[in-house]
């Protein structure tokens, strides 16, 4: 969705193309409408509804009106406001599920080092399982060919103006990436503490990093996130020397919002407890391929 | 701004009830937003008036009920409101409290004609 303008789902792109459109075929988007001759900053591909401020009970989406019946009347609805997002991550999860695949989601602020993270893991797993990567940022693929020159295949999602990846993407990326049973994907979010929060990809888990140059009360100031997620990796921990920031105290701010969080210090560039993240990333993948391997499928 | 999406979301069940219903015109929409949930209201006051332009629920009047956050301590099971994430309970100081409410999002009723 363009957040500039409000139309559509305008600038998200997959690998450079137009994400498709999860909407009926034909049927008119109904956004903000453009001012007569304005001068667009960014292009758009899709078309916009035509506002006249009529009333046009014709063109409701029951496409009918009765004559005289006007009376208000309440409707129960009763339903999430990410029911629709639930359901395709939950799409997503049974896919994973069936197939063996371990997804994690990984979240942090720009610049916490995920890349280099997933450079050194895929490195570092490489022949051992497949491993497959998605990469969500506003703008450009350097990311995906950061992990491309790694040795893995990825995907770039731009999502625009958009602040986060949702279920509906990751869904249409899987369709474009040569995903195998048994293996291993790794979904890199957009870099943002506090919208990718809310929206459930099918993931198996929440993996937030935390990098020592940041502040040590970063989750209680941005606590949604530290609450989704299952493991924080506290990254760059080979700066700690040079830096005043009390990792303790990072791990205990980061507690309170999460009591289960599982932590793991470590050093992406150095290699500091790069083991014992990826053992767990190991074990996770080794529990999918078994759970498949039960199920009667 | 995930705001423009949960309104972009809204306007979608919103849709999606009225080829249930048949109804074509919405006039007012409810939703509840737990205190906890990951919502700034008026971001998606301001949101909800830019999707629902030239839809069925154009100029709709939007009432948004505010439920208060509710958590379980899991050291000494009180249960106590709650206004963030991070607070500790207040009988025996433990951070380790589980949210039990106040973190919905939900659409609760329209009125349509």
């Amino acid at each position: 969705m363009c957040t500039t303008c409000g139309c559509g789902i305008g600038q998200t792109l997959i690998a450079g193309h137009a994400l498709k459109q999860p909407r009926k075929p034909g049927k008119v988007m109904r956004y903000r409408v453009h001012e007569e001759g304005a001068v667009l900053a960014h292009p758009h591909t899709h078309q916009h509804g035509v506002l006249n401020g009529a009333l046009d009970f014709g063109a409701g989406a029951a496409g009918t009106h009765a004559p005289g019946i006007s009376q208000s009347r309440m409707v129960k609805i009763e339903r999430d406001i990410l029911a629709k997002n639930n359901d395709y991550a939950a799409e997503n999860r049974d896919y994973f599920s069936t197939h063996g695949i371990f997804a994690l989601n990984l979240v942090s602020s720009p610049g916490s080092g995920k890349t280099t993270l997933l450079v050194k893991t895929i490195a570092a797993l490489h022949g051992a399982l497949p491993i497959v990567v998605i990469e969500g940022d506003q703008q450009t693929d350097n990311d995906a060919a950061r992990i491309r020159a790694a040795g893995a295949p990825a995907l770039q999602i731009n999502t625009g103006k958009g602040c986060h990846l949702d279920a509906y993407m990751v869904g249409q990326a899987m369709q474009q990436l040569p995903l195998q049973d048994k293996s291993l994907l790794l979904i890199e979010n957009v870099g943002n503490l506090v919208c990718p929060a809310s929206f459930d990809l099918g993931e198996a888990h929440k993996v937030v990093i935390l990098s020592v140059t940041e502040g040590e009360d970063k989750p209680l100031k941005y606590p949604d996130m530290f609450r989704a997620a299952d493991l924080m990796l506290l990254n760059k921990c080979d700066l700690l020397p040079y830096l005043e920031f009390d990792a303790g105290l990072a791990v205990d701010y980061a507690r309170r919002i999460n009591p289960a969080l599982k932590v793991i210090r470590i050093s992406a560039s150095s290699g500091e407890g790069m083991t014992e993240w990826l053992d767990w990333v190991a074990l996770g993948c080794r529990n999918a391929a078994l759970r498949r391997t039960e199920s009667p499928a | 701004m995930h705001e423009m999406s949960l309104a972009e979301s809204v306007l979608q069940i919103i849709e999606d009830t009225a080829r249930m219903q048949g109804y074509t015109r919405v006039k007012t929409v409810w939703l509840e937003i737990g205190q906890l949930a990951c919502v700034e209201q008026e971001s998606l006051r301001f949101c909800f008036d830019v999707v629902m332009c030239d839809s069925i629920a154009h100029q709709a009047r939007l009432e948004i009920t505010e439920t208060a956050g509710q958590g379980r301590c899991a050291k000494c099971s009180i249960e106590m409101p709650i206004a963030a994430l991070y607070e500790a309970c207040p009988k025996c100081g433990s951070y380790e409290i589980h949210v039990i409410g106040g973190d919905e999002m939900r659409v609760k009723e329209l009125e349509v004609e």
